[in-house]
């Protein structure tokens, strides 16, 4: 467990802000994070930490008067774990609010808890649609994204460019299933038709040669699919070496060729098409700031993890700033943060509690500096579906 | 669904099986030599990947990364086997296993601490790029080379075992070990030579997977069950088994998942169960 204090300094310029804003007695904030740093998603928690410390530097100036304590849990990626971490933080470290949680597993697990326990929840990553749906409580805000956000959209576009026949592959878990049924359904609503459609057991899967074959003998329009971490590389490798892409080009939930493995997967991820919330190469004044200052602190892109973690720590600042001082007024002014960040502008829809966010459309291409994200189509604002979501 | 598919599929169910293959036979022939199980072989196929990744790196050939995984997984076996297993021989089965076990986490964070949590890639040689035709089906160059490699080094130590001084020495040593002590037979030295040769090939197997896989720290224990069920299938201590159990794993798991998608995960075990039934010794056990 680290604990790292970040005390905004007192200042000339800093208390004319302090003057402007709403008088609010200095206050010390303890931010529970709960992330895996270890397991198979110990990289993504380690990109969602960085992103989050990282904003904390550039943005805890907006917070003269307060500091922000941050206190590490790790969950493990195991759910037990994580809900025994999320006590421990509420309760004995009496964490104001908690971020972080990476699978929905864990998610699932600690949403009683904190839902009971009145605690502010901000979700930077797991994407089960559920958490901001059915499920969905008035602590829990998720700046993330929902597995349907990065999915859905890409029937509509799909069919728009021609694409009549899909073939979709996923591991065989709850976010790969739902992000390939969200992603079916709008395509086939679209208009096309989906003519095959196969999961791979999950994490054991390292030969995707079987599938590949059988999805080549398909012959669809395209491949759709979604893949992360390990087999996201051995896929896209697989892919390129059964010589599919000539014949069937590739489309994916964006997360397939996420910075953090373009690297590895080299030249075989050139011409993938993906759909993502943030790719680094946005243009604008914001994501330029962040990319140039996550690159000079960490030594490498950011990945869509780090801006996560970085957007959970300006919707920290901004409910501080609007004056909350404890869980249930944090948790309500969580919900109504809006601002521009690297991505685009943000909010927080007040029926669901997901973020509403522009959604990239993106292919990998070779660059200067190795491979890169060309945007090809910004869809704005998307936004979810109520899915059973009642807020007051 | 015609010919050319199923050769396809036949082909990757080869290539799969010579993979199993060079990960199993070490293990296989170490525990019908000495009843000694070491559940580390998965993370000295790790490392053996992790090895290439920075060889590669550094010489900026995948050939070399080949050499120096091998060689890089040998080192740390004999310091393995100088340190920690040759204590462990006479401590039974069960102290064998929780210590090879505790070995698999070791690995574990050994590889985040040196390597970083973030999946890592290895290109294949500029020369096995691509597709080749063969048998009337373009199959991916690099595979077919994975598939001759396992041919080749089962064909090596099929003629070693068979042939040679020390391949007689070996299997008289699977097939009664105090026996062959009081021929004068070294059997300490033989199960030396025999865990090196097997970490070796572990190492090799990481370096040649890691151009179709990703590597991943915990890419080691993904293999280990597979691996296991070759072991188990094939009969303990016989190179036979070894090329039978992982022939076999190789098939099932490739055609199940081409036949019942939906039962993939557990094709491997309902083998595994019914091989168990069967023939309770597996199919070419040493000894009979």
């Amino acid at each position: 467990m680290t604990k790292l204090r970040i005390s905004a300094l007192g200042g000339a310029a800093l208390a004319a802000v302090g003057l402007a804003a709403a008088p609010a007695a200095a206050e010390d904030y303890t931010v529970g994070m709960l992330l895996p740093y270890t397991g198979v998603y110990a990289a993504l928690g380690e990109e969602i930490d960085q992103g989050f410390m990282l904003a904390l530097e550039l943005h805890g100036h907006e917070i003269p008067d307060h500091s922000v304590t941050v206190i590490r849990e790790d969950d493990e990626v195991n759910p037990q774990v994580g809900l025994a971490k999320a006590r421990k933080l509420v309760l004995e470290d009496e964490a104001d609010v908690l971020v972080g949680i990476v699978s929905s597993a864990v998610l699932g697990a600690v949403r009683d808890f904190v839902h009971q326990s009145e605690t502010p929840l901000i979700v930077a990553n797991a994407g089960n649609d559920e958490a901001t749906g059915e499920r969905c409580s008035p602590f829990i805000t998720r700046v993330s994204f929902s597995n349907s956000q990065v999915n859905r959209p890409m029937g509509q576009w799909m069919y728009d460019q021609g694409i009549r026949t899909v073939y979709t592959l996923a591991p065989d878990y709850a976010a790969g299933r739902q992000m390939m049924e969200t992603f079916a359904a709008a395509f086939t609503a679209a208009g096309g038709t989906v003519i095959g459609q196969e999961y791979t057991p999950f994490q054991t899967t390292q030969d995707f040669g079987p599938y590949l074959t059988a999805a080549k003998a398909a012959a669809p329009d395209a491949l759709y699919v979604f893949y992360a971490g390990g087999e996201a590389i051995s896929f896209v490798k697989q892919y390129d070496s059964f010589g599919l892409k000539t014949e069937v080009p590739l489309y994916a939930s964006g997360f397939l060729t996420s910075p953090l493995y373009v690297d590895a997967q080299g030249p075989a991820a050139e011409g993938v098409i993906g759909l993502l919330h943030y790719v680094p190469t946005i243009d604008t004044p914001e994501n330029r700031a962040f990319v140039e200052a996550f690159r000079a602190a960490n030594g490498r892109m950011p990945s869509e993890y780090a801006v996560q973690g970085y957007d959970a720590a300006r919707m920290v600042i901004e409910a501080i700033k609007a004056g909350a001082a404890d869980r249930e007024e944090l948790a309500e002014a969580l919900r109504r943060v809006s601002f521009v960040g690297p991505r685009g502008p943000l909010e927080i829809d007040p029926a669901t509690n997901n973020v509403v966010q522009n959604i990239y459309v993106f292919e990998t291409v070779a660059g200067e500096e190795g491979l890169t994200q060309k945007i090809l189509d910004v869809l704005e604002a998307e936004r979810d579906p109520a899915n059973g979501c009642e807020l007051e | 669904m015609d010919a050319a598919f199923w050769i396809v599929q036949a082909l990757n169910a080869l290539q799969l099986s010579m993979l199993l293959f060079l990960l199993s036979v070490g293990l296989t022939i170490v525990f019908g030599l000495m009843h000694f199980i070491n559940l580390a072989h998965g993370a000295l196929y790790a490392l053996g990947a992790f090895v290439a990744v920075s060889a590669a790196g550094f010489t900026g050939s995948t050939w070399a990364a080949f050499a120096a995984a091998p060689l890089a997984v040998a080192t740390v076996g004999v310091l393995l086997y100088l340190l920690l297993i040759r204590r462990l021989r006479s401590a039974g089965p069960m102290n064998q296993v929780l210590v090879t076990f505790g070995l698999i986490f070791v690995f574990l964070d050994l590889f985040r601490m040196i390597w970083g949590d973030i999946a890592l890639g290895l290109p294949e040689p500029e020369v096995l790029a691509g597709q080749t035709g063969l048998f009337g089906v373009v199959y991916p160059t690099y595979r077919l080379f994975i598939i001759l490699l396992g041919l080749a080094v089962m064909a090596v130590l099929a003629l070693v075992l068979a042939r040679t001084p020390i391949g007689a020495m070996i299997r008289a040593g699977v097939d009664n070990d105090r026996m062959a002590a009081c021929l004068g037979i070294d059997v300490d030295r033989l199960f030396f030579l025999v865990f090196c040769v097997g970490c070796a090939l572990a190492g090799l197997a990481g370096a040649v997977a890691a151009p179709v896989l990703s590597v991943t720290t915990d890419m080691g224990t993904g293999i280990l069950i597979p691996t296991l069920v070759v072991v188990v299938v094939g009969g303990l201590g016989s190179l036979k088994g070894a090329v039978a159990g992982s022939l076999l794993t190789g098939f099932v798991q490739t055609f199940g998942a081409v036949i019942a998608p939906q039962l993939a995960a557990i094709a491997i075990y309902a083998m595994l169960a019914a091989v168990l039934i069967l023939r309770p010794a597996g199919l070419f056990p040493a000894r009979a």
